[in-house]
């Protein structure tokens, strides 16, 4: 771990995580996925886009350690089956989450087209199978808009940051922190106890 | 400033060696038993530690240690009796002195009036001899003056070098034989100790004398006290040892040069001899003492006697002899333990790339580049060499821990009023840092409880015949391995009749479920469970030993206890040596592979027809060596598709786990032997039933440890409704709260 650490590039990503959170300001409201508040400062942040299906997802560029092409996983014994299995991130092992799986779409039949966005959440580092990225972009606070309170289309609202409605489209920002609790959280473990 | 951090950081490391060293030493006093060395360094400990604090400034560290140090100068001048209260008042010192310690590291405040309670007490011993104590203080400088008194004549007479032998004789220096120095030369105490198998490399003692001898003039005095009694005397096996004093005007390098040869196989020690002024002439005794010594070797491999070598060759230091009073040699050195782990990091990445390339090697055709089959098999040597010395660097023996064990006990003992020794053995046994430091809980916990629920209190113990001292036996050993911890006490045994009620009345188990003993027993793991009529601060609060069984799991270990009502109960811990390397067998399921540690196989076999038989509850049993064995389908277990499901058509890898359960487990193929590296599962995700933990195997991909007795209880637990109860409690995952 410490080596991975220390000899990746975006290492400084984590860094960045954190300190936004620990600011509490602007940026640390966005980090813990609140809405932005429309009318405050007007900071810029970036986002990583990608696609699973129709649907375009973006997670803030810090939380992004590095996108990957997909390797084969091992799967793990009685999980719910988005969680895909791990795989071998030069040396540490991380765990692949199939973001369309996730939101009930079905396992992703995995392609070579296919890639994995590694994320940075504290200490944890994670995959997730998404179909391809499509872009980085920069967005102002006030472009995001809240979360509708309903269910959005399949995806459940309190994993969602906000929404960035662009010229020609519409990206679901995700709330990494709060998406990947409720996978490796309490929920999960019933499941997995049910499983067993 | 950074350098003086440094030295703060190595001012409290070394107070906190210290202030062990100065428990330690307390604990072990007690009336009537004073042992000057023990006091000497507690006394040396406190006085080291209120030196650095003034150097660096710590006021109230020095003021407390002062007192600390005042009184323990009274304990060394035995000028206070030893009385159980000063060494409580003692102990209590020490405490206090480390948390100020704590507090000057942490750059605190400790607050007002921190440690005055304990300064008192302290003064109570004091003000008793104070008048005495400030006589002491007067004395005490005088007192080296006597001694150097005592020292001048000797002073002289290497000064003048004019010893005579006469003189020599006369001050009797205990059997050394004088050598004359002149003002060039130097006198060298050459303290060689061979190993016992020595003689096993072609190397002769002999020799060495001889070659001494031609260095100067030298004395030889031959060590036998280590030569065993003749009924286990091992004849190729040397246990002597010698002395050897030299005079010479040749450099330190030279005498080391005469055991560069036997370096390995033995130790030795050159320290200079400055004051001593034991000289004579008398080479012929030099060549007798050379002649007896032949004599010696040859008469003892004549009786095939062992020749035991400490051959302790003392090499005058001339660095150390100039460096002053800093003259120790440094054996240890102090090393980050981050610098460490990224070492034990690299060698397991090593191992995993040299697997890999054995792995593509071996899809080379047979016979062909015969040269890089065999550097890769030496390669494959030199790593596993290499990862062992790299363990043996983070291993550190389990005393550490052990240590802190007597404090507990004798608080515990003063608590419940009971009479408690602690007996320990097998301190030594070396194992993992990080194992070491997630043992002092359980450790704490299963000697409490020990103590609370097993040993009875005196009267109890005579009512019915036993010693009114209750003992707890704590020891330590390397088993298959792995290390074994009990705690075993001399006590009244798991009352298996209350431990039955409670678990019923708790509702852990339904009424009238016949449970076996062992069954009952093993209720105690169980989370909720307290047998205490009381909630002591001891324990009772029914959070001990579930606690105890999860941080074993944690660890990959297992607990099992045995107990003999009225006889005591004895708390088995195993435990990996190592949280990172693991001897496994690859086998596959279906499209996946897994890893089973190699301590745990017995053998793998395909079973026939006739050796499978089905019981009533679905589970498939198999006879092997004449044993019914459970099989497990490690593809249902873990729901693995594409698995061969007939037996007869797989394999069936016959598992123990530690607590000697033996299991079958049905695998497609065993792939074959191999070292893997242990990686965390939990570091990014969470631990899992039946996994010990994961690795990455030669290919990249990777594949989870199997965690045997795990895999059991998953299978228990799945096949049987009462098992359940039994089983180990699912640890609840840990779960690391998201930032």
């Amino acid at each position: 771990m410490n080596s991975l650490v220390s000899s990746t590039p975006m290492a400084p990503v984590q860094t960045g995580v954190q300190a936004g959170v620990q600011a509490g300001g602007a940026r640390g409201d966005a980090a813990r996925g609140e809405p932005a508040v429309p009318g405050g400062p007007a900071t810029e942040e970036q986002y990583v886009t990608f696609t699973v299906g129709d649907e375009e997802y973006g997670i803030k560029i810090l939380s992004v350690r590095e996108i990957r092409g997909w390797t084969p996983e091992s799967r793990l014994p009685n999980l719910p089956d988005f969680v895909r299995g791990v795989v071998n991130l030069r040396g540490v092992i991380i765990p692949i989450f199939d973001l369309r799986a996730r939101f009930g779409g079905g396992a992703t039949e995995v392609t070579k087209r296919h890639v994995v966005v590694v994320i940075q959440i504290g200490e944890r580092t994670r995959g997730i199978l998404v179909d391809a990225i499509s872009d980085i972009v920069t967005v102002s606070r006030d472009q995001i808009q809240p979360p509708p309170d309903v269910e959005t289309g399949m995806i459940n609202a309190q994993y969602l940051s906000g929404l960035y409605t662009g010229a020609d489209r519409m990206v679901t920002i995700l709330n990494v922190e709060r998406l990947f609790a409720a996978v490796t959280g309490d929920v999960e473990t019933e499941e997995a106890t049910i499983g067993v | 400033m950074t350098n003086l951090d440094q030295f703060k950081q190595t001012y409290f490391d070394e107070s906190a060696e210290l202030l062990g060293v100065a428990e330690a030493g307390l604990l072990r006093l007690a009336p009537g038993q004073v042992d000057d060395d023990e006091v000497n360094a507690v006394f040396r400990a406190v006085h080291s530690i209120k030196g650095g604090a003034g150097a660096f400034g710590f006021t109230e560290l020095v003021a407390f240690a002062h007192e600390f140090e005042a009184v323990m100068e009274l304990v060394r001048s035995v000028r206070i009796p030893i009385t159980t209260d000063l060494v409580d008042t003692l102990i209590r010192a020490n405490d206090v002195l480390a948390q100020l310690v704590a507090y000057a590291r942490d750059d605190g405040k400790p607050p007002d009036e921190f440690s005055a309670p304990v300064v008192e007490a302290l003064r109570r011993f004091n003000v008793e001899d104070d008048d005495e104590a400030d006589s002491a203080a007067e004395r005490a400088p005088a007192d080296p003056t006597p001694s150097n008194d005592t020292e001048g004549p000797e002073t002289g007479l290497v000064d003048g070098t004019a010893g005579t032998s006469a003189q020599a004789a006369g001050r009797g220096a205990g059997g050394l034989v004088p050598v004359v120095t002149t003002p060039d030369q130097q006198t060298y105490t050459i303290v060689f100790i061979p190993k016992p198998d020595l003689l096993l490399s072609g190397n002769d003692p002999v020799f060495l004398m001889r070659a001494l001898s031609r260095l100067g003039t030298i004395a030889v005095t031959c060590e036998t006290g280590l030569v065993p009694p003749f009924a286990h005397l091992e004849p190729e096996h040397l246990f002597l040892s010698w002395r050897v004093r030299l005079t010479t005007d040749a450099a330190v390098a030279e005498i080391e040069d005469v055991f560069e040869f036997v370096s390995d196989e033995s130790s030795l020690e050159i320290t200079t001899e400055v004051a001593s002024g034991d000289t004579d002439s008398s080479i012929d005794m030099v060549s007798d003492a050379d002649a007896s010594l032949k004599a010696d070797s040859v008469e003892a491999a004549a009786a095939s006697a062992t020749v035991s070598a400490t051959g302790t060759v003392a090499t005058a230091d001339r660095r150390r002899a100039s460096g002053g009073d800093g003259g120790l040699a440094v054996h240890t050195i102090r090393v980050d333990l981050d610098k460490i782990d990224r070492l034990v990091n690299m060698v397991g990445e090593m191992v995993i790339t040299q697997a890999m390339v054995a792995e593509h090697v071996r899809d080379l055709p047979p016979g062909s580049f015969q040269d890089l089959q065999e550097g890769l098999e030496q390669l494959a040597q030199h790593t596993r060499e290499l990862r062992e010395s790299v363990m043996s660097i983070r291993a550190q023996p389990v005393g550490s821990v052990f240590a802190r064990m007597p404090r507990l006990v004798r608080e515990l003992a003063g608590d419940t009023h009971k009479e408690v020794d602690l007996e320990m053995s097998g301190e030594a046994t070396e194992v993992d840092k990080t194992v070491i430091e997630n043992l002092v809980d359980p450790l704490t916990h299963m000697i409490r409880n020990s103590i609370d629920h097993g040993i009875e209190s005196p009267e109890d113990r005579r009512r019915v015949g036993k010693s009114t001292r209750g003992t707890v036996h704590l020891s330590a050993q390397h088993r298959s391995g792995r290390i074994v911890i009990e705690v075993a006490d001399d006590g009244r045994g798991i009352d298996r009749e209350r431990v039955l009620a409670k678990a019923v009345q708790r509702g852990l188990i339904p009424s009238g479920s016949g449970l076996s003993d062992e069954e009952i027993d093993n209720l105690i793991f169980q989370p909720g469970f307290s047998t205490a009529d009381k909630v002591t601060n001891i324990s009772g609060r029914g959070v001990g030993m579930d606690v105890v069984r999860r941080n074993i799991t944690n660890l990959g270990g297992r607990i099992s206890v045995f107990s003999a009502p009225g006889k005591g109960s004895r708390f088995v811990l195993s435990l990996p040596l190592t949280l990172a390397v693991l001897d496994g067998m690859v086998i596959s399921v279906g499209a996946e592979r897994f890893v089973l540690p190699l301590t745990n196989i017995v053998e793998s076999l395909r079973p026939r027809h006739n050796d499978l038989h089905s019981l009533v509850n679905r589970c498939d049993v198999m006879m092997a060596r004449g044993r019914y064995v459970r099989l497990v389908y490690l593809h249902q277990l873990f729901g693995i598709p594409g698995a061969v499901l007939d037996p007869t058509e797989a394999l069936v890898v016959l598992v123990e786990a530690e607590n000697g359960e033996r299991t079958g487990l049905v695998v497609d193929e065993v792939l074959g032997q191999q070292q893997v590296v242990i990686k965390s599962l939990e570091a990014n995700f969470r631990r899992l039933d039946g996994v010990a933990a994961a690795t990455i195997l030669g290919d990249g991909r990777v594949a989870l440890i199997l965690d045997v007795a795990g895999v059991q209880d998953m299978n228990r637990r799945s096949s049987s409704g009462r098992a359940r109860l039994l089983a180990a409690p699912p640890v609840s995952p840990i779960q690391t709260v998201e930032v």
